[in-house]
């Protein structure tokens, strides 16, 4: 690849030409983050319309908005979302393939394992393809992990997809004409999108449930007011990189009758359930479709890779017994302007790992662009190597991957033991203190004992009270403490005598007078600080 | 007076010094509670002074005049965040008059009492002379020092002297040497071993509070108060005094529960603070330094983007540390917790036990930008709450909000119960650099994904923040 070091890299954002697709790779905002970083940004004409992004806010935000060829021809790296793709025949058509350059760099959604054909014919151009779908799930990676941001979209619009399609509210109500029960939703699956999909449904008032094979993710399904539905049976279904693995049949069986059961139950299931490089599990058999109420919804976010759902047709919502399955594969596409938002923001820090400060720096050592390259230059990179270890953060999701952090491992010290809760004191320590003050008896006047007695109780006294005080008001007791231990004031107050000329009487002067600063001073500015204290 | 009277005046004035610590319980019984001790003290002060023994009222009349003159204008000065500084100072003079009062006792001994030399009395007198003195001199000049480090006319490093255990340990045996000599010698009134015990305590208070660092000052800050307790404690079993004892025996475990308290809430034993410096106990943390370098990418923000998300948030936790209390930022933040809250954004505030240089301190200075207490948390109730909290603040607090003291055994902070700030939806840290918090343990907070950074002085930060959102 010959770039210029001194000339900046021009970063290329072209209209998305698969068809129905809104969403477009960038937006005003995040051209003006990548104009900052030191790139010229080319934008097609018209790229973001459909995505509510005219061609004015490009222009405001300081990029070019050129003609599609001068878009893939020019651009030194192009960003897109969908793979690459053909657009109709003869004068008018477009081969996204064919317009980028020879040795020219691809940053987009690319499935290498789905489309080797595509990866052949981008081989062909000499490029470097990076692989949006293949950035690593590392804890680093976060915030440039598309397939995260995307799937929570998916996940909030499978819900309102489902609101729309299912006859009833979904949240519970009495009214004068009668009770209207709340909607039970089901979701399959807590990755991002079942997470999202979870967190969507119990804020527009559902009762909502979830399942999923791996144990871990049922702290976060809690935390989202879900209920975890809990199959009897051991086996951990958490795969490499955060993805299920395919369960032995008997664990199918189980979660098959788990499913039976709901379906009686439930008004919607939202299923998400993907293995990486398989079609996707068949969890919704005709049997347990026809088992819903009439009117019931059924979601499929995995249609696009053949569906949960028998009856699911990817892109096509159909009625089977009374009951809509939804498989659209276009729910992030539904959200446009937020989507663009996002996966623009992904692609900016995109380039901050592959391009910082506007330099190209293709460094393979780097986790991010090694997971991600397919093509270097023609080459294919794709897979990398097996990751030494994938980084417990990646934690969760069936059908997608997720940033959610799983629990912290250690969970010692503070939990459970309050700062503020009184230490044990051993039997032992108890006993030989009791034991050290009757041999003290033993030795010692009585006149010292008595006031040794005084001592003890008040130290007991002091303890309990002390206990009681609010750790809010920790600062006014140190005053207060301090402000009466000023009581030392009587002890020197009966050592003055009337004699000016003796030394002792002017020490003692001068411890009364040390201790009378210190009474009046803590006790005003304890009820100085008190008074500040309001409701 | 009878002296039946001052006695039972004296069982009255100690019923209300506990019942004046007792009201410190609730927020709302706190201003009463502190009144009980006014009188509590008042009372003992009339009782004494109207005592038939009592004479010599021409200096008493000085003294407690200029006495209350001096404390009551230091008491209206004193700005808020200087309160640790005015805590320590006036454990000083406590530990001073401790100091004095045992002087002066025994320079008058042999005519108060008049027993012999070697009877068992006369003995238990002079250990508690000695013993009084001893703590007394040490709450003095370790105060002074505590005070010169708060107020920062001296570092705040602890000061590493080679062999200082050993120190500590010489300069205790030669006190006790110097007691047997005051013991062994004929003439009670003879002082001179006396002074001499007062100087070795005082060079050990210095040494001992010179090796503690800067953020452990809540520590010795409640140490010393209890020391202050002792001494006057001692002081009471050395005038024969109930109420100096009850007193000393309520202040004094006071203290110490406070010290306990704040260890506890950094995981360290008591022992490894006195002992000074971090880390010096386990002899850990070089190997641990290395091994919790965070690695990632920080991400900063803007003040202006901070008030957009702080708009668009339900619910808010800001984590104040003593950095809060450097910048004097915390009235801002009341204008910006005072916009929120009328947008219906839920604002609170999480307090560890030992953000700030005192215990408590940060709920006073809260207090005194007019924030209600009803939204100043503790960290265990507010713990629980942080994974549902859209946005966390952490304004100068470092240590408190690191999340390898849950998950990394290798840190030196690690058991130290912390506030999981990294739990939130978003974390903001306010911060001047990258520098790392007292304990010198990187944080990882920092290099989360959910975490923004916005630096600057924390003052600036938070004007710019509160000037977008209004």
């Amino acid at each position: 690849m010959l770039l210029d070091e001194d000339v900046a890299l021009k970063i290329g954002i072209p209209k998305e030409i698969f068809p129905g697709e809104l969403r477009v790779a960038g937006t005003p905002a995040t051209v003006k983050k990548l104009i900052a970083s030191g790139h010229q940004v080319l934008v097609e004409a018209g790229a973001g319309v459909a995505a509510g992004y005219p061609d004015e806010g490009f222009r405001a935000a300081g990029a070019s908005v050129v003609s599609p060829e001068a878009v893939w021809g020019d651009a030194d790296i192009v960003t897109k979302i969908r793979p690459p793709g053909h657009l109709g025949s003869g004068g008018g058509a477009r081969d996204e393939v064919a317009l980028l350059r020879e040795g020219g760099t691809l940053v987009s959604f690319i499935w290498p394992a789905q489309s080797p054909d595509l990866v052949k014919s981008l081989a062909m151009r000499r490029a470097n393809v990076f692989a949006m779908d293949q950035v690593p799930r590392i804890t680093r990676a976060q915030k440039l992990d598309a397939l995260s941001s995307m799937a929570n979209l998916t996940g909030y619009r499978a819900v309102i997809e489902a609101a729309a399609a299912y006859g009833s509210p979904f949240t519970g109500q009495v009214t004068a004409a009668g009770k209207i029960p709340p909607a039970k939703v089901l979701v399959i699956g807590a990755g991002v999108a079942g997470l999202a999909a979870l967190g969507t449904a119990k804020s527009l008032g559902a009762i909502v449930r979830a399942f999923d094979t791996r144990p871990a993710v049922r702290e976060q399904i809690q935390s989202m007011g879900a209920e975890f539905l809990m199959l009897d049976f051991k086996e951990d279904g958490t795969g490499q990189g955060g993805y299920a693995k395919t369960m032995s049949p008997e664990f199918i069986a189980a979660e098959m009758a788990l499913f039976a059961t709901q379906a009686k139950d439930v008004d919607i299931i939202i299923t998400t359930a993907l293995i990486p490089g398989k079609p996707a599990p068949k969890l919704l058999i005709a049997d347990t479709v026809r088992l819903m109420k009439p009117g019931s919804v059924i979601v499929d976010l995995a249609a696009e890779q053949g569906g949960n759902c028998e009856f699911t047709v990817p892109g096509k919502a159909v009625t089977k017994d009374g009951v809509t399955i939804i498989g659209y594969t276009d729910l992030a596409s539904r959200m446009a302007i937020q989507a663009s938002q996002l996966y623009g923001t992904n692609i900016v820090h995109f380039m901050d790992v592959l391009c910082p400060k506007g330099q190209w720096n293709l460094n393979l050592q780097d986790e991010i662009l090694r997971g991600s390259i397919v093509l270097e230059g023609g080459e294919l990179r794709w897979p990398p190597p097996a990751p030494a270890a994938v980084s417990a953060p990646a934690s969760a999701a069936v059908s997608t991957p997720a940033p959610a952090k799983a629990a912290p491992a250690a969970r010692t010290g503070g939990h459970g033991h309050g700062a503020t809760s009184k230490p044990q004191i051993s039997l032992l320590a108890i006993s030989l203190i009791l034991a050290g003050i009757i041999a003290l008896g033993a030795v010692t006047p009585a006149s010292f004992l008595s006031h040794f007695t005084v001592f003890v109780l008040a130290c007991f006294i002091g303890y309990q009270v002390v206990w009681n005080v609010t750790a809010a008001l920790h600062t006014p007791l140190m005053s207060v403490t301090n402000a009466i231990s000023g009581i030392i004031v009587i002890g020197a107050m009966v050592q003055l005598t009337p004699d000016w000329s003796q030394p002792a009487n002017w020490i003692s002067g001068v411890a009364v007078l040390l201790a009378t600063i210190n009474i009046a001073g803590e006790f005003l500015v304890t009820q100085r600080m008190l008074k500040m204290f309001r409701k | 007076m009878s002296l039946n009277i001052s006695v039972a005046s004296y069982l009255v004035a100690s019923v209300l010094f506990i019942l004046s610590l007792g009201g410190l319980s609730t927020q709302e019984t706190a201003r009463r509670g502190n009144l009980f001790g006014i009188a509590g003290i008042l009372l003992a002060i009339l009782a004494t002074a109207l005592n038939p023994a009592m004479n010599g009222y021409a200096m008493l009349a000085v003294a407690l005049s200029i006495g209350v003159v001096i404390g009551a204008v230091l008491a209206a000065r004193v700005a808020m965040t200087s309160m640790p500084e005015l805590v320590a100072i006036l454990h000083s003079f406590v530990g001073l008059a401790a100091v004095l009062v045992g002087i002066a006792n025994a320079m008058t001994f042999v005519g108060a009492v008049g027993e012999g030399h070697g009877s068992a009395e006369t003995l238990i007198h002079h250990v508690e002379v000695i013993l009084g003195i001893f703590i007394g001199a040490v709450t003095f000049t370790g105060s002074l020092i505590a005070f010169a480090k708060l107020k920062g006319s001296i570092s705040g490093k602890p000061l590493m002297l080679p062999g200082r255990h050993g120190l500590n340990i010489v300069i205790c045996l030669a006190a006790i040497g110097f007691g047997w000599g005051y013991v062994q010698s004929g003439t009670a009134s003879d002082i001179s071993w006396l002074i001499g015990i007062a100087i070795l305590a005082g060079v050990l208070g210095v040494h001992m509070v010179m090796a503690i660092g800067g953020a452990d000052m809540p520590v010795v800050v409640s140490m010393l108060n209890s020391y202050s307790g002792w001494a006057a404690a001692a002081t009471g079993f050395l005038l024969a005094n109930d109420l100096l004892i009850v007193t000393g025996a309520l202040v004094g475990s006071s203290g110490a529960i406070l010290s306990y308290i704040m260890c506890r809430a950094m995981n360290r034993s008591f022992f490894s603070v006195i002992m000074g410096g971090f880390g010096t106990d386990g002899g850990t943390s070089p190997a641990a330094g290395a091994a919790t370098k965070s690695q990632g990418e920080v991400t900063s923000m803007t003040a202006e983007e901070t008030a957009e998300l702080l708009k668009e948030s339900r619910s808010v936790v800001i984590i104040p540390g003593y950095g809060m209390a450097v910048a004097h930022a915390q009235h801002p933040i009341r204008e910006i917790t005072d916009i929120l809250r009328k947008k219906g954004v839920n604002v609170r505030f999480a307090i560890h036990p030992v953000a700030g240089r005192l215990p408590g301190h940060m709920n006073v200075l809260l207090a005194e930008a007019n924030l209600p207490y009803d939204i100043v948390l503790e960290m265990d109730e507010i713990n629980d709450d942080l994974p549902e909290t859209d946005v966390v603040i952490v304004v100068g607090a470092n240590d408190i909000v690191n999340p390898s003291a849950q998950t990394d055994a290798a840190s030196p902070i690690f058991g130290m119960p912390v506030l999981e700030a990294w739990k939130a939806k978003v974390c903001i840290v306010l911060k001047r650099g990258m520098a790392s918090g007292y304990a010198g343990v990187d944080n990882p907070l920092f290099y989360e994904p959910n975490t923004r950074m916005l630096f600057g002085d924390a003052k600036k930060s938070i004007d710019a923040v509160l000037k977008a959102l209004m």
